[in-house]
């Protein structure tokens, strides 16, 4: 298992090392980036001081090699909007982010997944014709639209939540997040309701379909057949059976979510990542955007990594070693 | 049919439906045998011919859209309401016992033998957890299992498709039944497995005084292990009897067919005969269902014939059977 | 096709979103000569008239159905051309990660061994990212405008149909008639192209589906980022995002009819898609 986890990191660092190369080739190479620092008047003398300060007027391998020098001692270099260390800015933002979609996470799943497993037991009830239905209806509302939606309904109209920002923050155990105030309850629940969303589709149709699959599997009736009875059966038998592809789902969806919330934040003025990332995008902060997508790439990997290790312990059927 | 006391099993009139687009299809039509004690029935029958069917009737494992229509059911003495599934529960597993074909499609993948077990027992029993785990211990040890402390820890994956279907008659025997149905379990098997379990199978029986069903449509697994016979086709017994009497003087055309099919009667046959016509349709007919298929077939055949004795405990459902039994 | 169709309606669900993506697909088509008015035409904008609730009257007289944005065009035509550009963006960058997907997908699958194995990983790395990840890095890298949003959507959906396409191939390669075109030694293009190719793409008609409605979905968040198309020929994203900031003063449908045009589209196409994975399966 060891073996495993450092042959997939190995692999993510070469990725991470790829990725890399396209950023700069794409960030450097392309385009003017001092066209976003001077203005079109700026006499020449001044812009060739920009260009040796920001050392662009070296070739291009050497520009490259220095990149990654200052990328392995963690310097990503300077935002040219804020002229703070750009992953710095990532990092800083990275922890809102995070509780947001980790809360969002949850609620997809306490809501979800029950759901799904009732809809899978009884496709044919009222609560799964809807539950498909519902699932069906999620997937196709576009998540600023639902955004939009969930301002209009509470904040606007109903005046019972705020619009936007994050909460204060409290400490507990020595995790800081804004869960633990009152007023950080308030404004995270509906960023986080509408992140929820989709992953939320997700989880009712898969453990609906893996429910469904399992209870007409032939186990299922070789243990109706030894008379146990349909609790024992439900608990254990079906629900055993969908937890490793709910968990390796759960992995991919929370990748996703990291990236998704660029609209809830957006939207929501929800300090994080993604928030900062459209900003550097429309301000053309070449350098924060670099960094974000490292980050991102990174964080990425390890979680797929981790999904796929959880799926490997849950179910003994899967060797790491590649036998399966 | 079998000494009255002796009985373990006594069906009669089992009617089972299924709904569907055109109405209820009866593909179990008022099926009547029984089993006594150390005795193996064997039914036999194509596909499409009820015989699993029967076998979950009997357990209550009938889902919807199919229902039992009607049954009088005696186990042991005691009749059975095959539509009380709490009731039923109670009994399946316990009295009765069934196991299934392919043996890895009927463990759950993902736990362990010993858990599985001990779910079967702790079903039924109270007992402590320890105790319900030397239970199956010993129980995988009666059927020849290897280090069955060991392997009561192992997933169902990690065991031979041999061994998987000793479990499977382990778990079945687990709380002395006094009936176990099985439902096709050594087709696909290789020729050599399918012989240990068959030999599993006469051992319980001698062991225990097990009665035994054997559903299959091999006749010539039958032939080997069966007390007594009952064939079907198209929901309905048609013939039973002694294996012997069958397989000596069939009866009734179906059989005489399947018996004329074995590859053990064609030898030196450039072509294997075979019983023309299919199965479909014939479940909708009220008379004789296998009168489409039959060379012998009469304007009489538009009636459903009679089950009629052909000779001591030989029974036919045939015209010719009813005129030979008169004439 | 008649059989299929008829099939299809029996689900009585997907028949009305069938119609509704059909009456979609029509009104897209014909904006120009159905909508009232020409939202490009600025002479035809009177500022007079904006931001008009649904129902209210023009200066001129006429009625504005679903009413007017901020400046004074009229929602419904609007909507109908923001469909029209949605459709279309969300078309051709589907088409171009058909085309893409299908060839390196047919490329592996035919030629197997390392080529196969190469193009494979690219398609996992690929897959491994969220679209919306990729379509930001291509619009951080290059910059927002039209083509890069289609590139954008290419880019991140040409890796399921190189895999979908690829297993398909697979199986159909093995198939006597692949054999036999072998044996007449038909250059391996046309083996691709002729034998290969249209035996293997009726899978991917689900997924065509599926992917045209993520498509109009990834074009919608980027306009609404203001990352994605310009603004000269506004979206449905785009008029969405642009009614935003009208939301505190309460004039919702700025916002709400575009976005009612957006959802009604995408639903339809879910309703079909679904119906047709269903059809596909049984």
């Amino acid at each position: 298992m060891a073996v495993y986890v450092l042959v997939r990191l190995l692999q993510g660092i070469l990725l991470v090392f790829l990725m890399s190369i396209v950023a700069f080739c794409a960030i450097y190479a392309v385009g003017n980036p001092i066209s976003v620092l001077v203005s079109p008047t700026t006499p020449q003398s001044v812009i060739d001081k920009v260009v040796s300060g920001l050392g662009l007027d070296r070739p291009l391998h050497e520009q490259y090699l220095i990149f990654l020098r200052n990328l392995l001692d963690g310097d990503f270099g300077y935002s040219y909007v804020t002229g703070q260390p750009a992953l710095g800015m990532v990092l800083e933002r990275f922890p809102a982010t995070l509780e947001l979609a980790l809360t969002a996470m949850v609620i997809a799943m306490l809501v979800g997944v029950p759901l799904g497993v009732w809809a899978g037991y009884r496709p044919n009830g009222v609560v799964g014709r809807m539950a498909s239905g519902f699932s069906m209806l999620l997937i196709s509302l576009p998540p600023f639209w639902t955004a939009l939606l969930l301002i209009i309904v509470f904040s606007i109209e109903a005046r019972l939540l705020p619009t936007g920002g994050r909460g204060e923050v409290a400490s507990v155990l020595g995790i800081s997040s804004s869960l633990f105030t009152q007023d950080g309850l308030r404004r995270i629940l509906l960023p986080a309701v509408n992140l929820s969303l989709f992953p939320m589709a997700m989880f009712i149709r898969l453990t609906s379909a893996g429910v469904r699959e399992t209870v007409s599997a032939s186990f299922i009736r070789f243990a109706r057949a030894k008379g146990l009875s349909t609790g024992r059966i439900l608990s254990v038998y079906i629900l055993k059976n969908i937890v490793p592809p709910v968990v390796t789902v759960s992995g991919i969806i929370f990748g996703m979510l990291l990236a998704f919330s660029v609209i809830t934040e957006s939207i929501f003025s929800w300090p994080g990542t993604g928030h900062l990332i459209i900003k550097s995008i429309q301000t053309s902060d070449r350098p924060v955007v670099i960094a974000y997508l490292m980050f991102s790439v990174s964080i990425f990997i390890v979680i797929n990594i981790a999904a796929d290790v959880v799926c490997a312990v849950v179910d003994p059927r899967i060797s790491l070693s590649g036998s399966r | 049919m079998t000494d009255g006391n002796d009985q373990v099993l006594s069906v009669r009139s089992l009617s089972t439906e299924f709904d569907g687009e055109d109405g209820a299809l009866r593909v179990v039509d008022d099926v009547a045998f029984s089993v006594g004690r150390g005795e193996i029935l064997g039914i036999v029958g194509e596909s499409g011919s009820g015989k699993s069917v029967t076998g979950y009737s009997i357990m209550g494992l009938v889902d919807p859209p199919g229902r039992v229509a009607s049954g009088d059911v005696v186990l042991e003495g005691r009749r059975l309401d095959l539509t009380d599934d709490a009731a039923m529960r109670k009994v399946r597993g316990n009295a009765i016992s069934m196991i299934f074909q392919d043996p890895m499609t009927s463990l759950h993948p993902l736990l362990t033998i010993g858990d599985q077990m001990i779910d079967a027992i702790l079903a039924h029993r109270k007992m402590p957890k320890r105790e319900a785990r030397s239970l199956a211990v010993e129980a995988l040890r009666k059927v020849g299992i290897p280090s069955p402390e060991v392997r009561v820890r192992s997933y169902p994956h990690q065991l031979s498709g041999g061994m998987r279907q000793r479990v499977a008659i382990a778990i079945a025997s687990l709380n002395q039944p006094a009936l176990i149905i099985a439902d096709e379990p050594t087709t696909g098997l290789d020729v050599t497995i399918q012989a240990q379990i068959l030999h599993e199978i006469q051992m319980l029986v001698a062991d225990r005084g097990m009665a035994v069903i054997w559903i299959t449509h091999d006749m010539a697994v039958v032939g080997q292990l069966a007390d007594r016979v009952a064939v079907m086709y198209a929901g309905r017994i048609v013939e039973e009897g002694p294996t012997q009497a069958i397989l000596d003087s069939p009866a009734h055309p179906y059989t005489i067919g399947l018996l004329g099919s074995l590859l053990g009667r064609n030898r030196g046959k450039a072509e294997l005969p075979q019983i023309p016509g299919s199965i479909d349709n014939a479940h909708r007919l009220t008379g004789c269902r296998f009168a489409p298929r039959c060379a012998h077939a009469r304007a009489e055949c538009e009636a459903r014939p009679p089950m009629v004795e052909v000779s001591p405990g030989h029974h036919s459902a045939c015209i010719l059977a009813t005129e030979q039994a008169d004439g | 096709m008649a059989a299929y169709a008829r099939r299809f309606a029996r689900n009585r669900m997907a028949a009305l979103g069938a119609g509704i993506l059909l009456a979609m697909l029509f009104v897209a088509a014909f904006a120009p000569w159905l909508a009232p008015q020409d939202v490009y035409d600025l002479s035809t904008l009177d500022i007079m008239d904006s931001r008009l609730p649904p129902g209210g009257e023009s200066f001129a007289g006429g009625v504005y159905w679903l009413g007017t944005d901020d400046q004074g065009r009229d929602l419904l035509s609007a909507s109908m051309y923001g469909l029209r550009v949605s459709l279309v963006v969300a078309l051709a960058g589907t088409t171009a990660a058909l085309a893409i997907g299908v060839f390196f997908g047919i490329l592996a699958a035919y030629a197997g061994g390392a080529v196969d194995t190469a193009i494979m990983r690219v398609v996992d790395l690929q897959l491994a990212f969220p679209s919306i990840l990729t379509a930001l890095v291509m619009v951080a890298l290059f910059g927002a405008g039209l083509e890069k949003v289609v590139l954008a959507i290419a880019i991140s959906q040409w890796a399921i149909f190189a895999r979908t396409l690829r297993s398909t191939a697979i199986v159909e390669r093995t198939k006597e008639y692949v054999k036999a075109a072998v044996t007449l030694r038909y250059s391996s293009a046309r083996i691709m192209l002729v034998h290969l190719l249209p035996n293997s793409i009726a899978p991917l008609s689900v997924l065509v589906v599926a992917e045209i409605a993520a498509a109009i979905s990834l074009e919608a968040m980027l306009s609404f980022l203001g990352i994605g198309l310009p603004v000269t020929r506004p979206s449905l994203g785009l008029l969405i995002s642009n009614g935003y900031s009208y939301m505190l003063a309460r004039e919702y449908w700025i916002s709400m009819v575009p976005g009612a045009f957006l959802v009604l589209l995408l639903l339809s196409i879910n309703l079909v898609g679904e119906r047709m994975r269903q059809l596909n399966e049984s």
